[in-house]
């Protein structure tokens, strides 16, 4: 008798996806890049680079640095903002079969608004992802995902403006993430994805300067797993939402943690630039993993470490 | 653009000189794809310390699918680089980026610094399949004779003119590779194709600008991706506002269109 293939299958609010691994946005560009060394049709989901209401120019280099295990990073959201990603970026996705999620980034809360309106008219645009690791220039620069107020009133500004599913990507740099993760879930979030990158720095001691040009960086790649399975962890225990895993997976194994600790699906990030195949071989890993341990689905591995 | 990622087979190993090093690998399909000018993504195993690939330009392919690449140990991933053997593989990923652009210049002037002289060695093999050798004139700077005499040699046995400098004295001239441009004296039209650290590339674009020739860039800067993913390897534009990115509009650009700073 044929052993059955493992159902992969999750929902995210009312976003169906065929596996769990989706590319992690600013890791993936515009899915176009990867093209030629990926089957884009495989992946759960393309989460594609933040895109602002106006083109960014992000800030001055180097912007990033090898760190042990890992990279910093302090790109300054460069991105060829909504027209030209309506015009030049969204024509190659619509070809792909897969849902496509778009991570959404502004200075205000009219921005997230407008960019959400606009996207919403996109039928192709499966979802929306909001970073709000971004600076509120009305609230004198903190991060929006820094308060739980100004977190709760970005979301539920996109909320309003964005018919389907709602992801809203946490930062890691916050004393409470389930404060926030709880602010989000409030204000009418789908889902959590988390973590975005830890803060970080390097320095050059010959030059005895700063290696970022931007001096601090976000910090991504294996070295930030553990504290992102904690941080799931703590997150699905307190919202009800799924909750989306990232932070330094880079075999099916990662993945598998995370999903172990509470993440109905995982987002792959940094490993993108090392070895392009590696989501497609974690979908083939989780799937063998599955079957391996007589699992019928997704449900038996989601949060199963939390199980008493 | 069309990359592939493959696991290519070490078949050569040579050290050059010290630190600098030349190897071999079996990559059918980039091989045949490449470009002179285009790079390489390569790591030497599945440690994720140091995590990222490093990249190399192709210094020369040949027949059976064989892709060279020249490199100086600098760090920790060209030492794992370099400490591979034959018969091992490292993973490969590319051909990637723009190349030198070819045009109907009436001379060449392949001007390399050190371990710049990489690209050069593809870039003249492709321009003998249309010029004649008295058209290409290869300048080659390095510090001292045992970085660049061997390379000199294979500019040398293709039957290109070679002129070398080098800081200490100990071969051709002494001083800098910008010291064999400035007599140079051309009614022609001249095309400058350069690699090499960027101070380098600095003094020669400034050069040829003076001179009224073209001049073509191959840049190069930390990198995570190459494949314009990550946009970490951002370049000020000319006009100062924006950025370029080496691994996509690059590695190799028209002097004119990037910043000097």
């Amino acid at each position: 008798m044929a052993l059955e293939e493992p159902d992969m299958k999750i929902s995210i609010g009312s976003l169906r996806l065929r596996n769990p691994v989706m590319t992690a946005s600013g890791t993936f560009g515009y899915g176009e890049e990867y093209g030629s060394l990926v089957n884009l049709h495989r992946l759960g989901a393309i989460i594609v680079k933040g895109i602002s209401l106006l083109p960014r120019q992000g800030t001055p280099p180097p912007r990033i640095a090898e760190t042990a295990c890992g990279m910093l990073n302090a790109i300054g959201l460069e991105n060829v903002g909504l027209e030209r990603f309506l015009s030049e970026k969204l024509p190659f996705l619509q070809g792909i079969s897969t849902p496509l999620i778009v991570n959404i980034l502004g200075d205000t809360v009219q921005d997230y608004e407008q960019l959400a309106a606009r996207l919403n008219e996109e039928e192709k645009v499966a979802a929306l992802e909001v970073n709000i690791s971004c600076p509120n220039v009305k609230q004198g620069g903190v991060a929006f995902g820094t308060d739980p107020g100004m977190a709760h009133a970005v979301t539920k500004g996109v909320r309003q403006h964005f018919s389907r599913p709602v992801i809203v990507k946490l930062s890691p740099n916050v004393t409470d993430i389930s404060e926030i993760a709880g602010a989000v879930e409030e204000a009418g979030a789908d889902a959590v994805s988390l973590i975005n990158t830890v803060l970080g720095m390097a320095i050059d001691i010959e030059s005895c300067r700063p290696k970022l040009a931007n001096i601090f960086g976000g910090l991504s790649g294996p070295a930030i797993k553990p504290i992102g399975l904690r941080m799931v962890w703590q997150v699905a225990e307190c919202v009800s939402i799924p909750v989306i895993g990232i932070g330094g997976i880079t075999t099916p194994e990662d993945a598998i943690e995370y999903i172990l600790a509470g993440a109905c699906a995982v987002q792959v990030g940094t490993t993108n630039f090392i070895n392009p195949k590696a989501s497609e071989e974690i979908i083939q890993g989780i799937g063998a993993y599955l079957t391996e341990h007589s699992m019928a689905s997704m449900q038996d591995l989601i949060g199963r470490a939390r199980r008493v | 653009m069309q990359a592939y990622q493959q696991k290519a087979e070490v078949v050569s190993t040579e050290k050059v000189t010290g630190d600098i090093y030349r190897f071999t690998v079996k990559a059918p399909d980039i091989a045949a794809d490449a470009r002179p000018g285009q790079f390489v993504m390569v790591r030497a195993g599945d440690g994720l310390d140091p995590l990222l690939r490093r990249p190399f330009s192709i210094h020369q392919v040949a027949e059976g699918g064989l892709v060279q690449i020249l490199f100086k140990v600098i760090g920790k991933g060209t030492q794992a680089i370099a400490g591979l053997q034959v018969g091992q593989h490292m993973d490969v990923l590319g051909p990637l980026g723009r190349g030198f652009v070819h045009n109907t210049m009436q001379e060449h002037y392949l001007v390399g610094g050190g371990i710049g002289v990489a690209p050069l060695l593809f870039l003249a093999k492709q321009l003998l399949k249309k010029n004649e050798p008295s058209a290409i004139r290869v300048l080659l700077g390095a510090g001292t004779k045992a970085e660049i005499s061997t390379l000199a040699d294979d500019f040398e046995n293709m039957g290109l003119g070679v002129q070398v400098s080098t800081e200490d004295g100990s071969l051709g001239k002494p001083g800098l590779v910008t010291d064999l441009m400035v007599p140079l004296q051309n009614e022609n039209k001249v095309m400058v194709y350069t690699c090499g650290p960027y101070p380098m590339l600095r003094a020669v674009a400034g050069v040829s600008s003076d001179k009224g020739w073209a001049c073509q860039v191959s840049l190069e800067t930390i990198m995570a991706c190459g494949l314009g993913a990550c946009l970490g390897c951002a370049v000020l534009r000319a006009d100062m506002n924006g950025y370029v990115h080496v691994c996509k509009d690059g590695p190799v650009f028209d002097a004119d269109d990037v910043a000097w700073l």
